[in-house]
C-alpha cells in the first residue's frame, strides 16, 4: 500500500515534470509567432500555446494521451494509420522472433551443456554474437533473408528479434540444466540411470523454472529488435516504422504516439509472458528459479 | 601441464570455430558464384577495409566514439549518480525503483527519432540516445547493487557508529561493484546499437550507420560488411575492457575466484 | 565489594511489532555486569540472547526499562568506542585483506594513518594470525576468518566485547582450540565480554558468570557465579568443579523450559 503510494506520487511527478519541460521547450515558438504579430503574450496565452502545438518540441502528456486515443479507438484497425495496425505487425514479428529465439536458446543450451566441445567453441562466440550492435547486421540480414526467396519482411525482422532474444533463454537454461548438484546427480548415478535419463529426469525439469524466469527478458529485448528491424530495411508498416515516417515527415506527434505505443505494447508483452511464467510456477508446485 | 592445456583449449576451439566459419563462408561462395551484391567473400570484404580504411576510421571516430562512447559514460556516471541519490531517500526508492524497471524494460530506442528532432544530426543525439538507453539499466542495477548488502553487515557499521558516507564508500558501494559492472555490460551492448539507430533517423554525411544504408542502396554490399566488422570489433572490444576492468576490481567476488 | 558495574539492565522489556503480532522477545530482564567479568548467555533460540546483546549494543531499542553502559546510554557508549561487536559470521570484506578488515574500524572512527600499522600487527598478533594480514578473507580457513574477525573486534581498544555465538559455526575441535585462545586474550587484555552460546560446556569453561535464559516471553530464569579459578586448562573440563556448575545449567535451562507446554 505505501509503495503504490510512493509509485503514485513519482508517476504524477513525472507527469508534472513533464509539463513543465514542455512549457520551456515550446515557448521559443510561442514568443517567436507572437513576436511577428508583434505582440507580448500574457503568461496564461503563452501556456495555452505551448499546450497546443502540432508540431510541439515536446508535446503535452494529454497531446500525447489524445493522439494515442485517436490512434487506437477512433480508427479502423485496418486502416493504415491505427496504431492497432502497426502495432499487430510489430507484435507479429515479435512473436516469431520470440518463438525462433527460444527454440535458438534452448538448442544451443542443450547442445554445450551436453557437450564440452561445444561449450568450448561455441559460448564465446554467443557472447560476441551479443555485442555486435545487430542494426548494423539488419540490412545485410534482409538482403540474404531476400535472395534465399522471403520476400516478406516478417522474416528478416523476426530474425533480427530472435538474434537480441535467444541469449537470455540460452544464459538461463544453461544455468538451469547445470543445476542439479553433485548429490542429486549421484543419487541418480546409484539408480544406475543413464545420461540420457538423467537428462529428461533431472537436469530439463530443473531447469524449467530458470527457462520462465528468463521469457520476460527475451521478450522484451525480442520487441526491441523487430523495431529495430522496421528501421533499415525499407518496413511501411509497423511501429519502428511509423517512428521513421513522422522523423522524415518532421511530425512529432506521430513519433510520440508510435513510441508509447510501443511502451504500452512491451508492458502487455511483459505482463502477458509474466501470467504465464506465474502459471507455470503455480503447475510446478511453486518452485522458482 | 593441465592447466596449460586447458587454457590453450579454452583459446583454440572458439578460434577453430571461428576460422571454420570463415574458410566455409569463403568456399561456399565461390563454390555457387554466389554475386558480391549478395554475399560478398571474406576475402573480399578484407580487401574492403584494406582499402577504405580512411573513411571507416572516420565513421568509427563518428559513431563510436563521438556517439557511443561518450554517451555510455556519460550514461552510465548518471545513473550510479541517480541511484546513489535515490537510494538516500526510502520514499523515492520505494517509488521510483519500480517504474525505473518498468522503463528498463521498454523498447527506449524509439526515443531516438525524438533525440535526433532536439539535438539535431550530429554526434551530439546519438549520444543523448545511449544516454538514454544506458541511463535505467545502470540505475536498476547500483540501486539493487546498493541494497545487496546483508543486515550483518550493516549492523557492523553502526557498531563503529559510522556515518552514511562512511557506511556508502566503505561498504555499500564496493558490495555493489558486481552489480554495477553487470549494468555496463549491458550498457556497452546498447550503447552501439543506439548510436547506429539514431543515425538511421538523420546523421551528418558520415558514420557507420549512415554508411551501411548508404551502401545498401548503391549495392556496395562489402563495404556494409567492413562496416559490420569494424562495429563487431568494436562492441567486442569495449565489452572485453569493462569485463577487463570488473575482473580487477572484484577480483574478490565468488564469480570471478572461479575463473582463476 | 560495592564495585559500579560496566553495563548495568533493569527491568527491560523489548516487544518486536511483527505482521503476525507483537513478540515479546524481552521481559524484565535485569542483570550487572562487572568489569573483567566474562558472561555467557545460554538458551533455546529464539530467548532473547541475540536481542539483549543488541539492546547493550544499542543496536535495537528497548521498548521498556534502562540499561546503562559506562553511566551512560548504548548510544553515547556506542560513540565512544565502548564496544567490539563479534557476529556468529566472520563477515570480513571480501574485498580487502585482512589488514584492510581490521583497518577498517580505524579508519571510520578516524585514528592516525601512522597509528594503524602497530595496532594491526598487535592484534593479529593476539589472535596468532602474523603474517596472515596480506591475505584476503576467502584465502582462510573458517576459523582463521572468526579470529580474524574478533581481530577487527580488537583493534581500537574496547573495553567491553560483545559475541554473538562467535564459533557457532565452527567444528568442535577448532572450537576448543579458539575457547583456550579467547580465555588466554581475556586474561591478557582484562576486557569485559558478554558471550552468547549454545553449548554448555562452552559456557562452563568461559566464564566467570553464566546467564541461563528462557523464551516467550525472553527472561532470565538464573545466574550462576562460576565457582572456577580464572586460570583454566582444557582439562578443567574433566574435574567435578566444572561438571557440577554444568549441571546447575543444565537444571536452569530445563526448569526453564517447563513454564511452556
Ligand atoms: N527484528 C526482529 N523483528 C521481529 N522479531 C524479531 C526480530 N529480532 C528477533 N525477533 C524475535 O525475537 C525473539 C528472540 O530472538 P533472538 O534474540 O534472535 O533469539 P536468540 O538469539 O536467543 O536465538 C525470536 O522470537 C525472534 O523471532
Ligand atoms: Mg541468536
Amino acid at each position: 500500500m505505501r509503495n503504490i503510494l510512493s509509485i503514485l506520487t513519482v508517476v504524477i511527478a513525472i507527469i508534472a515534470l513533464w509539463y513543465v519541460g514542455s512549457f520551456f521547450m515550446n515557448r521559443a515558438w510561442v514568443m517567436d509567432q507572437a513576436a511577428r504579430a508583434g505582440e507580448t503574450p500574457s503568461l496564461m496565452q503563452q501556456i495555452e500555446g505551448t499546450m497546443t502545438q502540432d508540431r510541439a518540441k515536446l508535446p503535452a502528456p494529454h497531446q500525447v494521451a489524445q493522439e494515442l486515443w485517436k490512434g487506437t479507438v477512433e480508427k479502423k484497425v485496418t486502416s493504415k494509420r491505427s496504431l492497432v495496425y502497426h502495432g499487430y505487425i510489430t507484435f507479429q514479428s515479435t512473436m516469431a522472433g520470440f518463438a525462433l529465439g527460444i527454440f535458438a536458446g534452448v538448442a544451443l543450451a542443450v547442445l554445450i551443456v551436453v557437450s564440452r566441445v561445444a561449450d568450448l567453441a561455441l559460448m564465446p562466440w554467443a557472447i560476441i554474437s551479443q555485442t555486435i550492435p545487430v542494426v548494423a547486421l539488419a540490412p545485410m540480414i534482409v538482403v540474404l533473408s531476400n535472395a534465399v526467396g522471403f520476400e516478406s519482411l516478417i522474416v528478416p525482422k523476426a530474425l533480427i528479434a530472435a538474434y537480441l532474444s535467444f541469449f537470455p533463454v540460452l544464459v538461463s537454461m544453461i544455468a538451469g540444466l547445470r543445476s542439479p548438484d553433485g548429490m542429486q546427480l549421484d543419487l541418480l548415478r546409484t539408480y544406475g540411470a543413464s545420461q540420457s535419463q538423467v537428462f529428461w529426469k533431472l537436469r530439463l525439469p530443473a531447469s524449467l523454472p530458470y527457462f520462465f524466469a528468463s521469457l520476460k527478458i527475451a521478450v522484451a529485448a525480442s520487441l526491441v529488435g523487430a523495431i529495430v528491424g522496421e528501421l533499415p530495411t525499407g518496413a511501411i508498416a509497423g511501429l519502428g516504422a511509423r517512428m521513421l515516417i513522422g522523423s522524415q515527415f518532421g511530425q512529432p506527434m506521430i513519433m510520440w504516439s508510435a513510441l508509447f505505443a510501443a511502451a504500452i505494447l512491451a508492458a502487455l508483452l511483459i505482463w502477458l509472458v509474466t501470467g504465464i511464467e506465474a502459471l507455470a510456477a503455480r503447475m510446478m508446485g511453486g518452485r522458482r528459479a | 601441464m593441465k592447466q596449460l592445456s586447458a587454457r590453450f583449449e579454452r583459446i583454440a576451439w572458439p578460434l577453430g570455430f571461428g576460422i571454420a566459419v570463415l574458410i566455409l563462408w569463403q568456399v561456399m561462395v565461390r563454390a555457387f558464384n554466389i554475386p558480391p551484391a549478395i554475399l560478398p567473400a571474406p576475402t573480399e570484404i578484407g580487401a574492403a577495409i584494406a582499402r577504405s580504411t580512411h573513411i571507416l576510421w572516420i565513421d568509427w571516430v563518428q559513431t563510436a566514439v563521438k556517439g557511443a562512447i561518450t554517451g555510455l559514460i556519460m550514461g552510465a556516471i548518471a545513473g550510479v549518480a541517480a541511484a546513489i541519490a535515490i537510494d538516500r531517500v526510502d520514499f523515492l526508492r520505494r517509488g521510483l525503483l519500480p517504474v525505473a524497471n518498468f522503463v528498463a524494460a521498454l523498447p527506449i530506442v524509439g526515443v531516438a527519432p525524438i533525440m535526433v528532432m532536439w539535438f539535431g544530426f550530429d554526434w551530439h543525439s546519438k549520444a543523448a540516445v545511449v544516454v538514454i538507453m544506458v541511463f535505467f539499466p545502470m540505475l536498476v542495477n547500483t540501486l539493487a547493487g546498493l541494497a545487496a548488502t546483508d543486515r550483518m553487515q550493516r549492523d557492523l557499521m553502526q557498531t563503529y557508529s559510522a556515518s552514511h558516507l562512511q557506511t556508502l564508500t566503505k561498504l555499500r558501494l564496493p558490495a555493489a561493484m558486481p552489480f554495477i559492472f553487470n549494468g555496463l555490460k549491458i550498457a556497452t551492448t546498447l550503447a552501439l546499437i543506439g548510436a547506429i539507430v539514431a543515425e538511421y533517423f538523420g546523421s551528418p554525411t558520415r558514420g557507420m550507420g549512415f554508411r551501411i544504408s548508404t551502401e545498401v542502396g548503391r549495392l556496395g554490399i562489402d563495404m556494409v560488411w567492413a562496416e559490420i566488422a569494424v562495429s563487431a570489433l568494436t562492441g567486442t572490444a569495449l565489452y572485453a575492457l569493462v569485463a577487463l576492468i570488473e575482473r580487477g576490481v572484484t577480483f574478490w567476488h565468488p564469480s570471478q575466484r572461479r575463473r582463476r | 565489594m560495592t564495585k559500579k558495574p560496566v553495563i548495568s539492565a533493569r527491568d527491560l522489556d523489548l516487544t518486536f511489532e511483527t505482521n503476525d503480532g507483537p513478540i515479546h522477545a524481552l521481559k524484565g530482564v535485569s542483570l550487572d555486569i562487572e568489569k573483567g567479568d566474562f558472561v555467557s548467555f545460554i538458551g533455546p533460540s529464539g530467548c532473547g540472547k541475540t536481542t539483549f546483546l543488541r539492546v547493550i549494543a544499542g543496536l535495537e531499542q528497548a521498548t521498556g526499562g534502562d540499561v546503562s553502559v559506562n553511566g551512560m546510554t548504548p548510544e553515547e557508549a556506542r560513540k565512544s568506542r565502548a564496544y567490539g561487536y563479534v557476529f556468529q559470521a566472520a563477515g570480513l570484506y571480501p574485498w580487502r585483506t585482512i589488514e584492510g578488515n581490521i583497518r577498517l574500524p580505524l579508519e571510520i572512527m578516524g585514528f592516525a594513518r601512522a597509528d594503524m600499522p602497530r595496532r594491526i600487527e598487535r592484534v593479529l598478533k593476539l589472535v596468532d594470525l602474523e603474517g596472515f594480514g596480506r591475505k584476503y578473507p576467502w584465502q582462510l580457513s573458517g576459523g582463521m576468518q572468526q579470529r580474524a574477525s574478533i581481530a577487527r573486534a580488537l583493534a581500537f581498544d574496547a573495553d567491553i566485547l560483545l559475541m554473538d555465538e562467535p564459533f557457532g559455526a565452527l567444528d568442535e575441535i577448532v572450537r576448543d582450540h579458539l575457547n583456550e585462545q579467547l580465555l588466554a586474550l581475556w586474561a591478557k587484555t582484562e576486557k569485559t565480554i558478554g558471550f552468547v552460546t549454545h553449548s554448555i560446556p562452552e559456557a562452563v569453561y568461559l566464564s566467570t558468570k553464566i546467564v541461563v535464559m528462557s523464551p516467550r516471553p525472553g527472561r532470565i530464569t538464573d545466574v550462576i557465579e562460576s565457582p572456577l579459578p580464572r586460570e583454566r586448562p582444557l582439562d578443567i573440563r574433566d574435574t567435578p568443579e566444572f561438571l557440577e556448575v554444568a549441571h546447575r545449567v543444565r537444571e536452569g535451562l530445563r526448569a526453564g523450559h517447563a513454564y511452556d507446554d
